[in-house]
């Protein structure tokens, strides 16, 4: 675009007040009111933005603003950056999100608080620059080598965008562990009204493992390299009991029209969910009670929600995604014994209408009856 | 439950993208719900660009509509394209200047702006933009011309003296939507677009699922 309109920024600070944002520039400003000290970037569509943003930002905060000469180097500076404590992240698409593979497993294996924001484009290869959710097994399963993982939070707005962007630092700080913010193409480039007030980082996390100078006490070594076999499993388990921790207290979830008994439950997340909602209001004005249950945390994945809302549906569940079939698994994982869910998706930067949505569940509806 | 949506396409550089987010910027400063979605190829200029806006009461579950309330056509393409999809009883605006073709549609208020032609005699041709969207704000039922008009202002803040001459598009854009407004409604057309909100959705495809009805 020739023209860029500003509409957002701290001479609107007076009174509280809603600001037309898009998705990327409400992550740069959640990143900077939760404390962020150090931004490194390599640009990529479609969220670039991002980077415009905090180009201009960052230096008003007293932050690094970098752009790295390419992604690899990115994820390293912020391997480093984290090791002194400090909050620092990066946001990236998702060519660029593979190649920053090889240093996540390193952060996790050095237990360092980094946030990763991917914002989603199709693939695999350079794929297309348009909306997709095809990184899901990506970013909720290990994208490096290794027995690691890391909390995954999905925005469905930008409000939430910003939101869960700030408490994916918190997250990250808490559990000593990288933390991925994972948005579709859309969340990225959309303007939506937002509110900033109340966005702030929480009570300060203590850091004895901060490399800031020893200061008179004993040195810390910041590394993931352990040769012991019996020193590396003990690592090994240490890390899956935080993994563990993060599935019984970090589960966020949205329920959308769940009740006792339904004709069908969908699973859906991001802006996937939100054409869904449209179709469940519609559905409703029908006589159909459809559900809607919306991961907001892709791992911990909201496994009881997903069992129980699928105990009474007629036609059982169907999980919708912008992809050929990734976070099925884990809701077929969670139904177990209750059966499989159906499919709808799909891909390449092609988008589903609420029209086409509205006739999947209808169509689904009409089999389960039959 | 008053709700509405519009696609406004074209080109790249015709201003598209800036004129649903001056839509977007007056319904938010109305104090409405606003989602603003673009969808443009990789170029700066050329290639086609399109967004849609949409204005509620509620919270705005898809931001991606099947059945828009209005479209802006800016080229030839964009009308071919979306015309089909207006929800009947809506609204069309085509930038006449580069559309060598009327609406098909008989059940739409059809405004044809000669944006290009306009604005030149308004002296900026630059301007055309800007009487496309006044024409919108005639035609909106949930953001006026004031609302919008302050979002212009805001936006040329950095450029007052460009100001003047977009400020003076837009009213020629209104002016031109009223005369088309009353002249449909002498001919009995256009229900819907007398206040009466998103209630005009009435006779949709047989998908019945017009988001008027949202």
């Amino acid at each position: 675009m020739g023209c860029i309109m500003i509409f957002s920024g701290s001479e609107a600070a007076a009174k509280p007040r809603k600001l037309l944002m898009k998705g990327a520039e409400a992550i740069g400003e959640a990143a900077i009111r939760a404390g962020a000290k150090a931004y490194f970037c390599y640009p990529i569509t479609p969220q670039t933005e991002v980077a415009e943003y905090l180009a201009r930002r960052m230096p008003e905060v007293g932050g690094v603003f970098l752009q790295g000469e390419s992604e690899l180097a990115v994820a390293n500076m912020l391997f480093g950056a984290a090791a002194t404590g400090a909050r620092v992240f990066t946001s990236t698409s998702s060519p660029g999100f593979s190649l920053m593979a090889e240093a996540m497993s390193y952060i996790a294996g050095a237990e360092l608080p980094v946030v990763f924001i991917n914002v989603m484009r199709c693939g695999p290869g350079l794929g297309g620059v348009l909306a997709a959710q095809s990184d899901y097994w990506q970013a909720t399963r290990n994208s490096g080598h290794g027995d690691y993982r890391c909390p995954v939070l999905a925005p469905s707005s930008v409000q939430e965008a910003a939101e869960l962007t700030l408490a994916a630092f918190e997250l990250a700080d808490r559990y000593r562990n990288p933390v991925i913010v994972l948005a579709d193409g859309m969340i990225g480039q959309m303007m939506e009204p937002v509110m900033l007030e109340g966005l702030a980082a929480g009570e300060p996390v203590e850091k004895p493992w901060a490399t800031q100078g020893c200061g008179g006490r004993e040195p810390v070594v910041v590394k993931s390299l352990y040769l012991d076999p019996q020193v590396l499993e003990r690592m090994n388990r240490r890390l899956a009991e935080k993994y563990a921790k993060m599935q019984t207290d970090e589960v966020q979830v949205e329920l959308y029209n769940v009740r006792e008994r339904h004709d069908l439950v969908v699973v859906a997340y991001g802006t996937m969910a939100r054409i869904c909602k449209t179709a469940i209001d519609r559905l409703g004005k029908e006589g159909l009670q459809v559900g809607l249950v919306r991961p907001i945390t892709l791992f911990p994945f909201p496994v009881d929600a997903v069992h129980s809302a699928a105990r009474h549906s007629a036609a059982g569940v169907v999980t919708v995604e912008l992809s050929q079939g990734q976070m099925i698994d884990d809701v077929n994982l969670a139904l177990g014994e209750l059966g499989r869910s159906a499919f709808f998706g799909r891909s390449g930067g092609m988008v589903p209408t609420p029209d086409e949505v509205t006739r999947v569940f209808r169509d689904l509806v009409k089999r389960g009856a039959a | 439950m008053s709700r509405e949506e519009v696609v406004i396409a074209g080109f790249g550089g015709q201003g598209v993208l800036l004129i649903g987010k001056l839509l977007a910027q007056a319904a938010l400063d109305a104090g409405r719900e606003v989602s603003w979605l673009p969808s443009y190829g990789p170029e700066m200029r050329g290639g086609t660009a399109n967004c849609t806006v949409v204005v509620s009461d509620d919270p705005i579950a898809s931001p991606i509509v099947d059945h828009p309330r209005g479209v802006v056509a800016m080229n030839r393409p964009s009308l071919d394209k979306f015309e089909g999809s207006v929800e009947a009883g809506g609204f069309l605006v085509i930038n006449s200047s580069m559309v060598d073709r009327g609406a098909e549609r008989t059940d739409l208020l059809v405004v044809n702006v000669r944006s290009l032609e306009m604005a030149q005699e308004l002296g900026n041709v630059k301007a055309a933009n800007m009487i496309v969207l006044g024409a919108l704000a005639g035609l909106s039922a949930l953001v006026g011309l004031q609302q919008i008009r302050r979002a212009v202002e805001h936006a040329f803040e950095q450029k007052p003296r460009a100001l003047e001459v977009n400020l003076r598009a837009l009213e020629a854009g209104h002016a031109l939507a009223q005369v088309e407004i009353a002249r449909a409604g002498a001919k009995g057309r256009g229900k819907g677009l007398d206040g009466s909100g998103g209630a005009g959705g009435a006779g949709n495809d047989s998908d019945g699922s017009a988001c008027g009805l949202h």
